[in-house]
């Protein structure tokens, strides 16, 4: 067993290894210019020597990614909630928020951030973020909440069960796995949302590591451009580890899609 | 035997005109075990969920002896119906949790509820860990945790082997006797029908109408022998002709 989980986590670290390695040679034989392909060590050299625009930068992408992505949960679980008390407010609002979904980020993100200013550029992005974040949230716990068991429904009301009982002892519980798997999406897209955004605000008003990648390129500076890379899909892998995490806490014991995992 | 309910003309249409119950007279006397037996889709769920107060009838009344109050029906549905996320003992005590209860005196008669169903030691456990009797099981400490004047059983013991189901029988009797409270079971067994009631209840098939009433004068306490004997034989025999007829009727 332990050693089955140790082969596990070893096998895909002993592949990047092999995978840097190769690279590393092949730069070096095939003499490819460092403004196309820097070996990994020059963009080790990088993330070790710009390390304080670089963390700054990490920060600032990390901050908003992480604000949109709660205000995303927050404000996806409680409209869904709204939705599951009014069949008519459900109507009335969600094909809005499926036209807010289906609209690309990079169309409307220079509306907002022109409607927000360039002086306040960073609440821009939160929004952008947050558009993109939202909507897996909203669906998945309006599918959760309409996959309730109707005889635990007819249970809930023979007890005289109220509103706010059905709706937290009941609605949200069977909702929660289906929340945890929207927020796992979700995570992912606030940081895509809050990197996209940073794109179309460019010129250097916001200074995530969206900028860094745009002024790394302009300047051909490869190495850094592959360190703040490198950084972001850190913050991806972190932000999706730590989602599971939670989803194991949650739903250990009880529910099938955790239940038997190692 | 005061009566604790007399169901009279009672009838279900749904809006596409089908009708699901057709005049249905029933009375149901206190402390007594009625089995509904039909054809499936007789209506019997139906008209166990009319008397949960689940479904409102088109027409027809319902006139109560007592009405019983919060918690004054139990219900046990074919599935066990537990909330997976919460223990056992959460499951049973959610009646309780649903009305109030004090802490404390909750989980006094969980506790009390889970011993006489023969689960005390599982109250920690999760649905999912439990066997379908198990859960079974659960399911009825949960319907009996209010102390329920009338308990309802649709079909509860349907899904499980001749094996558990014979145990729960066992169990279900006890539990009724010890604790008096009435009981309205619908299955499609008749013998299982004959070997719990004190009366069975013979439905049509739809639109479901009672077509036959049968008392079953058997004594208590009842065991497995009672299956090999002649009485219990020639009971299950009238219950048997009885519902032949009722799906004669039916075809003609």
């Amino acid at each position: 067993m332990v050693a089955g989980r140790i082969a596990r986590a070893l096998v895909p670290l002993a592949l990047g290894a092999a995978v840097l390695g190769f690279w590393e040679w092949a730069v070096r034989a095939w003499e490819v210019p460092p403004f196309v392909l820097p070996p990994p060590s020059s963009i080790a050299t990088a993330l070790a020597s710009d390390w304080r625009i670089l963390a700054d930068s990490t920060w600032l992408t990390l901050t908003i990614t992480l604000q949109a992505f709660c205000l995303a949960v927050v404000s996806g679980v409680a409209l869904a909630m709204l939705f599951a008390q009014s069949r008519l407010l459900a109507a009335a609002l969600y094909p809005y928020a499926v036209v807010l979904q289906v609209t690309p980020i990079v169309a409307i993100a220079p509306l907002v951030i022109i409607w927000v200013g360039y002086e306040r550029v960073n609440l821009a992005l939160l929004i952008l973020a947050w558009v993109v974040a939202f909507f897996p949230i909203l669906s998945n716990t309006t599918l959760g909440l309409a996959a309730v068991d109707p005889n635990l429904r007819d249970l809930f009301r023979l007890y005289g069960a109220s509103r706010w009982q059905v709706v937290w002892r009941l609605q949200f519980p069977s909702a929660l796995p289906y929340i945890l798997a929207g927020m796992k999406v979700s995570g992912g897209l606030a940081l895509i949302g809050a990197v996209v955004a940073e794109f179309v605000a460019g010129s250097g008003t916001a200074s995530g590591l969206a900028w860094r990648i745009i002024e790394s390129g302009n300047r051909l500076n490869i190495p850094r451009l592959f360190a703040a890379l490198f950084l972001l899909a850190a913050l991806g892998v972190m932000i999706f580890a730590l989602l599971s995490w939670v989803q194991k806490r949650l739903l250990g014991r009880w529910h099938e899609s955790e239940v038997g995992r190692p | 035997m005061p009566d604790l309910l007399t169901v009279s003309g009672l009838t279900l249409a749904y809006p596409g005109g089908t009708r699901a119950l057709d005049g249905v007279d029933l009375r149901l006397g206190e402390g007594e075990f009625l089995s509904l037996v039909g054809p499936s889709g007789c209506g019997k769920s139906t008209l166990l969920r009319i008397i949960a107060g689940l479904l409102a009838p088109t027409s027809g009344t319902l006139s109560w002896g007592r009405r019983p109050g919060r918690g004054g029906i139990g219900f046990v549905f074919q599935e066990p119906t537990l909330m997976p996320w919460a223990r056992v003992a959460a499951n049973v005590r959610l009646p309780l949790d649903l009305a109030g209860v004090p802490q404390a005196e909750a989980d006094a008669r969980v506790a009390e509820q889970l011993a006489r169903v023969g689960l005390f030691e599982f109250e920690s456990a999760f649905p999912r860990e439990l066997s379908g009797g198990m859960r079974m099981r659960v399911a009825l400490a949960r319907a009996l945790v209010t102390k329920p004047a009338l308990l309802l059983l649709d079909e509860p013991f349907a899904a499980l082997d001749e094996i558990t189901r014979f145990k729960l029988n066992d169990d279900l009797l006890a539990l009724w006797r010890a604790e008096g409270f009435t009981a309205v079971f619908v299955t499609h067994s008749v013998f299982e029908s004959v070997y719990l009631s004190s009366r069975v209840a013979i439905m049509s098939a739809r639109p479901g109408r009672v077509v036959a009433d049968i008392p079953i004068p058997l004594a208590h306490p009842r065991t497995a022998a009672l299956r090999t004997q002649a009485d219990y034989g020639a009971l299950c025999r009238d219950v048997s002709a009885a519902l032949a007829r009722a799906m004669g009727q039916e075809a003609a």
